[in-house]
């Protein structure tokens, strides 16, 4: 059944109907309108997948979605025409640039924590590239998938876009078929497992994965509002977010005042009872839930603790004085957990991550811009956002994507499209100018040899600065002198005229 | 092999004491590699001239001047391209904010370099990669054994020998090598090898460039000087003996075509080698007997008519520029790249027919058109797909800085040259630098949630239409 709707996409990309400009834009208008007509019937979805607050569902997934299929509806244009490029002695009559192609099938594979946006951004992406694309939204959330799997063949191509359904054994079954793409969202074990199979068929992949996302607190900043940025980032879709700051880093001095500030934010976000505020959600699954549980093993809530397995509920929880050889800090937490451990300082703390892998993303609140350079300048993470959390994502015409073990590849806006596209480099040339080609010809001789290697050399015209002062200041002075001359000249002319 | 994890560490904890971060540092060691390349020119000359019998013209145009380019390129750029990304489009809810983008090195890199511009297809990833700021580890072709020396020779004698290392080895010291994490693999070669590269780097997620190759298809199609054609197709086919990822592979042309462009390739390659190929100096050998038989074998097998050249001789690995014709589609000549100085003609009855061969076949790394007919390039280049595209000459798409050379499907992933390697070598880090004001524009976002509140966030966050960068607030 895989292979079928891979087969179907296939030769509906070979059709080229995908290809037009107008095709693209009506895909994409229609997914915007199966957003905003289906936004009751998703929500509903993304309740029972994950308790998502109908408010946290709007902010989380479907702005950014609108946003995103707006920005491509409107800068396609752009995005598709020919791009420019420099030239040299050689090419200088003709034509040259970069084409931007599509690749042909991509699958997307999509995630359980935001199942809407982190299945259909990619394909944003793929159908503005003029792609066909086979989307496999995460089984996790299934509620969400099958409605996935109902609404996209009543909006969109159904040739083009086919959603398939299915768990481990499904997703094999895809993998084996041969792509011109993969775009994969989810943890590092099975991003491997992407990238082997992809690499039979030497497919290009895209992995967004993720990693313990470390934020860093300097002692001298305004704690009441980190605080209040650090909860709410935290404790989103219950901390189940792979941008989400995973630990905190700071001074013991300033620990328990984080402590207290977290706890006073909590309160004024969800209440005394977490578990009974409409605005807290669940973890995915009986697994996850077990899964995070463990980690807490052995270890006192400084906030929160308390759990209850039928409902998969986990209160907002905060650990001190966390070692850094503990189960919590070796794995990324994904759950509503914050442990806390304490560096001596901003060295202590750079030295910590740097020993780690490289995370999707790095925080860093500090009113001290030279912290802010140094943790800049001497880590490395996907993304950072300073004195706030996760809002790196949502500017699309910043690059989403991890580097090592946090990903590979990047979109949001444009990046997706050509993420999608292949770059194809275009020189077309006259077959006039013989002359200068003449050179390259064999037999050789040193002066031919010399002529190729002269009309070799770019760039063109040398930009550098002090051309570009010579050429201003040059221009200055040849404007000065030709006012001169011609108030001269007006002079002369004036006096030899006695008509005055 | 110990001695290679040895090595790896080493230049692993120099790029963790942030030597190869500074501009300084860079710009030396390309400067380095530079005096390196302009110091040695008759040493490099004479390595290419024993492995390859490559003519002194072809080396100084094809490996020599083709780096000093990217390095000249590159020590003129590179402040440039170093600097963070300001120019980013905001939206209301970061409008007071600073976003940029860093360019981040990775860390320790591997490029494997490959035999038929054993020079140049090392040392342009070579220069991309310092630019970026990394460790790196070369790994030469052992098939041009000259040339490898002199690169283990000369690299360590100009660069830093802490940040910079030449492994050498065959197969199985590449297998071995391959075990070992690096943060970027940059491999240029066949296909079967890329494949076992990609599965060597997907347990590290190691991200990997791919210079491979494939059948470049070479259309020469309605009105057209066959003369000027019939020079430059001869040009970018020989060069090298044949052994460029780009040459143009085959021909696709009408029979008409095919009958006027006969005699002009016979008087190109005339005037190129004289009477005998064999004897002049501008012809390149095949690299080793092994790839010598292969191409005789290829050449034997074929159902295809010699109507030029045809002959070869095994004591020193030539073969004739050799040009034959009703050449049919399941030939032993259309099975796999030829990589030599053998021209396939196939005839076709029209452009869709040949735009449809080529659709069946992978995506190759070039594809070339020789037409007077703006109506003809235009055709094929929005029905086909490949790695790079030249209208009416060969290879020289390649030798511009400012265009990515890479393939697409099977011919390759990833891209490099100028600007577009010091990108592969680096991660482009977006950062967000927020205000502390506007506080109670972010209190919009906290629970307890209401309507009233996401009403107001709704209107701050929609695209307005005419604007440009959406905004989510996640």
């Amino acid at each position: 059944m895989e292979k079928q709707a891979v087969q179907r996409a296939k030769e509906a990309f070979v059709t080229g109907r995908s290809r037009p400009l107008e095709f693209r834009v009506q895909q994409l208008k229609s997914l915007l309108r199966m957003i905003t007509d289906r936004q009751g019937e998703i929500a509903t979805a993304l309740k029972q997948d994950i308790n998502r607050s109908q408010f946290d569902t709007s902010l989380f997934e479907l702005i950014g979605l609108e946003n995103e299929i707006n920005l491509a509806v409107s800068k396609l244009a752009q995005w598709a025409a020919p791009r420019p490029v420099e030239r040299s002695l050689l090419t200088i009559s003709d034509e040259v640039y970069i084409q931007p192609e599509p690749l042909g099938v991509v699958l997307i594979i999509g995630a359980w924590n935001y199942p809407w946006a982190l299945t259909l951004q990619p394909l944003v992406g793929a159908i503005a590239a003029g792609n066909a694309a086979v989307i496999k939204p995460s089984e996790l959330s299934e509620y969400s998938a099958s409605l996935l799997k109902s609404l996209l063949p009543r909006y969109l191509d159904q040739e083009l876009y086919p959603v398939v359904c299915g768990g481990v054994s499904e997703t094999q079954e895809l993998l084996r078929q041969r792509f011109d793409h993969v775009f994969y969202t989810g943890n590092s074990t099975v991003g491997r497992l992407v990238m082997e199979a992809a690499a039979r068929h030497l497919t290009p992949v895209t992995l967004e994965l993720g990693g313990k996302s470390p934020c860093y607190i300097d002692k001298n900043v305004d704690l009441r509002v980190a605080c209040r940025r650090i909860t709410w980032g935290k404790f989103v879709n219950c901390g189940q977010t792979c941008i989400a700051p995973d630990y905190i880093l700071c001074e013991p001095s300033i620990q328990n005042r984080l402590v207290e500030g977290i706890r006073q934010t909590l309160l004024e976000f969800y209440g005394p009872d977490p578990k009974s505020s409409p605005d807290y959600g669940r973890i995915i699954n009986q697994r996850h839930f077990n899964r995070v549980m463990a980690l807490l093993e052995g270890y006192t809530a400084a906030v929160g603790g308390q759990s209850d397995a039928s409902q998969r509920y986990i209160a907002p929880t905060v650990v001190k004085d966390v070692p850094p050889h503990a189960r919590l800090m070796q794995e990324e937490i994904f759950g509503p957990v914050l442990p806390i451990v304490t560096v001596s300082d901003v060295d202590d703390a750079i030295h910590f991550i740097n020993e780690r892998e490289k995370p999707l993303a790095l925080y860093v609140f500090s009113s001290n811009k030279k912290v802010i350079k140094r943790m800049l300048a001497e880590t490395t993470s996907g993304g950072v956002t300073v004195n706030d959390v996760m809002m790196q994502y949502t500017l699309s015409s910043l690059p989403f994507g991890g580097v090592g073990q946090s990903g590979m590849g990047r979109y949001h806006g444009k990046h997706t499209f050509d993420q999608l596209s292949h770059l194809r480099a275009c020189l077309v040339k006259s077959l006039g100018m013989e002359g200068v080609n003449m050179a390259r010809y064999p037999p050789q001789d040193p002066q031919k040899a010399r002529r190729v290697r002269l009309a070799m050399r770019t760039p063109l015209v040398d930009f550098s600065r002090g051309t570009y002062v010579w050429a201003v200041s040059a221009t200055v002075v040849a404007v000065g002198l030709l006012v001169a001359l011609t108030v001269i000249l007006l002079l002369a002319a004036g006096i030899s005229c006695t008509c005055w | 092999m110990a001695n290679q994890s040895e090595v790896i560490d080493r230049l692993r904890a120099t790029f963790r004491s942030g030597m190869t971060i500074p501009e300084q540092f860079r710009m030396n060691q390309l400067q380095k590699l530079l005096s390196l390349v302009e110091e040695n020119e008759q040493l490099i000359i004479d390595a290419l001239h024993k492995d390859l019998h490559k003519p002194k013209f072809e080396s100084v145009l094809s490996e020599i001047q083709i780096t000093l380019n990217d390095l000249y390129f590159a020590i003129e750029n590179l402040r440039t391209w170093m600097q963070p990304e300001y120019n980013i489009g905001k939206n209301l809810a970061t409008r007071m904010d600073e976003c940029f983008i860093r360019r981040e090195p990775l860390g320790v890199v591997l490029i494997i370099g490959a035999w038929n511009y054993p020079l140049h297809l090392i040392l342009l990833p070579l220069v991309a990669a310092i630019a970026a700021g990394n460790c790196v580890i070369l790994k030469p072709s052992e098939i041009c054994q000259a040339t490898e020396q002199l690169l283990a020779e000369l690299i360590p004698k100009y660069l830093s020998q802490d940040c910079y290392a030449v492994l050498c080895g065959g197969a199985e010291e590449t297998k071995s090598l391959l075990k070992n994490r690096f943060d970027h693999i940059f491999y240029t070669g066949s296909q079967a090898v890329a494949r076992s590269i990609l599965l060597a780097a997907a347990p590290h997620l190691t991200p990997v460039t791919l210079e491979l190759g494939g059948k470049s298809p070479c259309f020469i199609y309605g009105r057209i000087d066959i003369q000027k054609a019939a020079r430059r197709l001869c040009w970018s086919k020989f060069f090298n003996t044949g052994q460029s990822c780009v040459a143009p592979d085959y021909v696709l042309c009408t029979v008409e075509t095919r009958d006027a462009l006969l005699p002009a390739i016979q008087e190109t390659l005339l005037s190129f080698y004289g009477s005998d190929p064999g004897e002049g100096p501008d012809m390149g050998r095949i690299v080793t007997l092994r790839h010598w038989r292969r191409l005789v074998d290829m050449l034997r097998k074929s159902k295809g008519k010699v109507v030029i050249g045809g002959d070869s001789r095994e004591e020193d690995k030539y073969i004739a520029p050799t040009v034959l014709v009703d050449v049919p589609e399941a030939d032993s000549l259309m099975q796999e790249e030829i990589f030599g100085p053998i021209l396939p003609i196939l005839t076709i009855e029209s452009l869709e027919e040949g735009i449809d061969y080529i659709n069946r076949q992978e995506k190759p790394l070039a594809l070339y058109v020789f037409s007077d007919e703006s109506s003809v390039v235009s055709t094929v280049l929005n029905n086909t797909s490949s790695g790079g595209f030249c209208g009416n000459d060969g290879i020289v798409h390649m030798a511009l800085p400012g265009l990515p050379f890479g393939g697409v499907g099977a011919s390759g992933m990833g891209s490099y040259h100028g600007r577009w390697g010091f990108e592969t070598f680096s991660h482009r880090r977006s950062c967000m630098n927020r205000s502390w004001l506007l506080e109670m524009v972010n209190v919009l976002r906290y629970p307890p949630y209401s309507e009233y509140n996401l009403g107001w966030l709704r209107w701050a966050t929609t695209l307005k239409k005419g604007s440009w960068g959406g905004c989510t607030v996640m």
